[in-house]
């Protein structure tokens, strides 16, 4: 029961976050709507083509009638990459697309000090909001007159910093003085004065919280600007991170990547045609394929390190595993699939039964293989990573893993980045390779 | 004798659930070299399990099938087949379909290819030898069937349903292809065919088999396959002995499907 009602709370804190996405959701989308307005305007400007698919009455449904719109996609990548930089105050972008970026720089607010006798008494104090990593000079100030006596306090842009303002009164917290307010704003424990650029606090011991603007923009230690990432990417080209080049750790994980698979796939497709071809070995076979196809590969990590520790031997054997049940269960599709006339016609044409397989069952299988490399390649990019977030000395998932405990956000967004596209870039070479190699696919 | 001896076939098989099925009962039949029949018959009249025995597909579970006096014992070159659709070679070009049985025999390459290019030419497709199979149309992809058949030079060429996928201008053109195929190279062929006109025009012989156990129900011995090689088919067609004849067959067959519903239904209630 108890489960239960965890399972209710943690649900209801779901939902609240995603309501709370919502807004944002809608805003995005009806910013598409306006884009795609504002297209069909340009468009009507532009001279229109009269090509088979714009004289179509009927689209909406007509599926072949649905293209990618490569202007859609250039603006939505560009949105990405303006949203990114508005958020980050980036250099790239012209000032006024910018979010209010948090306060850096100097304000000044007074206080109005009361002892214990009801005396009130007024002291400046200087704030200087620095950004971290940058050490700020206090500047001399006057101590003034009456006896709450000015301060100066130095404040971490995005934190905030405690203003023990009786240091250098004459009526301190212990003689019974109190701040009352704020520049003449009254001030207690729980409510804050908003000053614009600061909000100054009362924390429950009588000091004073003094808060900067945060703004809207992303602390850098969040989400770094993407000039700063590309700066980052050319730095580590030159000098590498965490004793290898860049090109080293991506290498090493292609290289786990191309091995695993290529040994997969040597195991996998006769193992597949095997079980293609004859019942016996598709029996003994099939418990262990249909056990071990389900069995995320990621879920192997654990026992691969505990036998074979964390080199290459552990990740190269990992996809292996990963490759392995994909290619036996695509060679296998392969087979099944040929068309018995095919095999007929062959047999009929006086071919052997090497001669069907070379001529007849490899080629027919081909196009099922590559789609389950396709599939194989992927599924083993994202397990070699994640099995460096693991465990690694090298690799590209080791390199995010590493730079996200050393806070370098910037290396672990540069290394997202980097992993998405190559993960691309292994799909549209496999989808070349296969329009190159068998372009018989789906035409049989 | 030269030709295709069928000598007593039946075929039963056993089903899952434990009945069994009765294709074929006692068929036989004598094919001379150089004859073309079809054959033609209600679904389930067995007609192609008989032409997979022949072919060697199938083991008959009684009787036996000579071919020039040999028993047949699975597929082999001197029997070619050419099937629906669907059975060609889609990652070789037309002519490596049209030469891969002298290519498995191992034939001289340039022998082949001169076996090749004259078939080719024959079925008209001397412009498209080295199109990909999925560039034909359906007619051209049949006229590489019957090419890629004729190169092994078989004894009997078995033909299931040929022109059953193509419309009704294309499967006329090839009717005339398959009479000018069969008078210039000689060829025994069996027609396995669901149109009543396709088996007249063709059949040099007419089988006509029945359901339930699958039988030979009659048979004719046409004059029409050879009045249609070289002349206008729908001449043939208007022929009165072939309208007659037509009309003859399609009652036999109406009231073979008549009586296969009748025992459905009788079962049903």
């Amino acid at each position: 029961m108890s489960v239960l009602l965890g399972l209710f709370e943690e649900l209801v804190t779901i939902v609240t976050t995603v309501l709370l996405a919502l807004p944002y959701l809608a805003g995005y989308v009806v910013f598409i709507l306006l884009t795609l307005l504002l297209w069909r305007v340009v468009k009507k400007s532009l001279t229109s083509k009269k090509d088979f698919g714009s004289l179509k009455t009927v689209t909406f449904g007509d599926e072949s009638a649905v293209s990618s719109n490569f202007a859609a996609s250039v603006v939505s990548v560009v949105v990405i990459f303006v949203i990114w930089g508005a958020f980050t105050g980036s250099a790239l972008l012209p000032s006024f697309l910018h979010m209010p970026a948090a306060f850096e720089g100097e304000a000044e607010f007074y206080y109005t000090a009361e002892n214990e006798s009801g005396l009130q008494d007024d002291a400046l104090v200087r704030v200087i909001v620095h950004v971290v990593g940058v050490d700020a000079e206090l500047p001399q100030i006057e101590a003034g007159d009456g006896f709450a006596k000015n301060d100066a306090v130095a404040v971490k842009a995005y934190r905030s910093g405690l203003l023990k303002w009786d240091a250098n009164d004459e009526e301190t917290r212990k003689t019974g003085a109190r701040v009352v307010a704020i520049d003449g704003e009254p001030i207690v424990f729980g409510i804050d004065v908003d000053l614009g650029d600061i909000r100054v606090a009362l924390t429950q011991k009588g000091t004073l919280n003094v808060k900067p603007d945060t703004g809207l923009q992303m602390e850098p230690i969040w989400l770094p600007a993407p000039e700063d990432v590309w700066g980052r990417l050319t730095e580590i080209i030159t000098t590498g991170f965490k004793n290898y080049a860049l090109a080293e750790h991506l290498g090493f994980s292609l290289f786990r990547v191309v091995v695993g698979f290529l040994l997969g796939a040597m195991v996998g497709i006769p193992l597949g045609y095997a079980m293609g071809l004859s019942n016996w070995f598709r029996g003994w076979f099939d418990p262990i394929v249909e056990f071990m196809r389900p069995v995320p590969p990621l879920a192997l990590i654990p026992l691969v390190i505990i036998w074979f520790g964390i080199g290459e031997v552990g990740k190269v054997i990992l996809l292996f595993l990963a490759a392995l049940w994909i290619m036996a269960i695509a060679a296998r599709a392969g087979v099944s699939g040929v068309r018995i006339s095919k095999v007929h016609a062959a047999y009929s044409l006086g071919a052997s039964k090497l001669q069907i397989m070379r001529y007849v069952i490899v080629p027919n299988s081909l196009p099922e293989i590559f789609t389950g490399a396709r599939v194989a390649m992927g599924v083993c990019w994202g397990t070699v990573v994640a099995a460096e977030l693991v465990a690694a000395e090298k690799g590209a998932g080791m390199m995010i893993m590493v730079a996200s405990k050393f806070q370098q956000t910037d290396i672990v967004i540069l290394g997202i980045i980097l992993i998405g596209v190559i993960g691309f870039g292994i799909d549209m070479l496999m989808r070349w390779a296969e329009r190159w190699l068998v372009p018989w696919k789906g035409r049989g | 004798m030269s030709g295709l001896s069928i000598d007593n076939i039946s075929m039963r098989f056993d089903l899952p659930d434990g009945g069994s099925v009765q294709a074929l009962r006692d068929v036989s039949l004598d094919l001379e070299a150089g004859e073309l029949m079809s054959v033609l018959g209600p679904s389930g009249c067995g007609k192609t399990t008989l032409l997979n025995i022949i072919a060697g597909f199938l083991t008959a579970t009684n009787g036996q099938i000579l071919l020039n006096r040999e028993k047949i014992d699975g597929p082999s070159a001197e029997r070619g087949m050419v099937f629906q659709q669907g059975a060609l070679f889609e990652w070789m070009n037309v002519r490596d379909n049209v030469g891969f049985g002298p290519r498995m025999k191992g034939v001289n390459p340039a022998k082949a290819r001169e076996t090749v290019d004259h078939l080719l030419n024959i079925v008209g497709l001397q412009d498209f030898k080295e199109k990909a199979i999925y560039e034909l149309s359906g007619g051209m992809q049949q006229r590489v069937a019957l090419a890629r058949c004729l190169a092994n030079d078989p004894d009997v060429i078995l033909m299931d349903e040929p022109l059953g996928a193509l419309d009704a201008l294309t499967r006329e053109k090839m009717q005339s292809l398959v009479l000018k195929l069969w008078k210039e190279t000689g060829k025994t062929i069996i027609l396995i065919t669901h149109s009543v006109e396709e088996a007249l025009l063709l059949g040099e012989r007419l089988l006509v088999m029945a359901p339930r156990p699958g039988r030979i129900h009659k048979e004719y011995r046409l004059p029409f396959a050879d009045l249609g090689v070289g002349a206008d088919l729908r001449e043939v067609k208007k022929h009165p002995d072939y309208v007659e004849k037509r009309e003859e067959i399609l009652e036999m067959i109406w009231n073979m499907e008549e009586e296969i519903m009748g025992r459905v239904e009788a079962k049903g209630i």
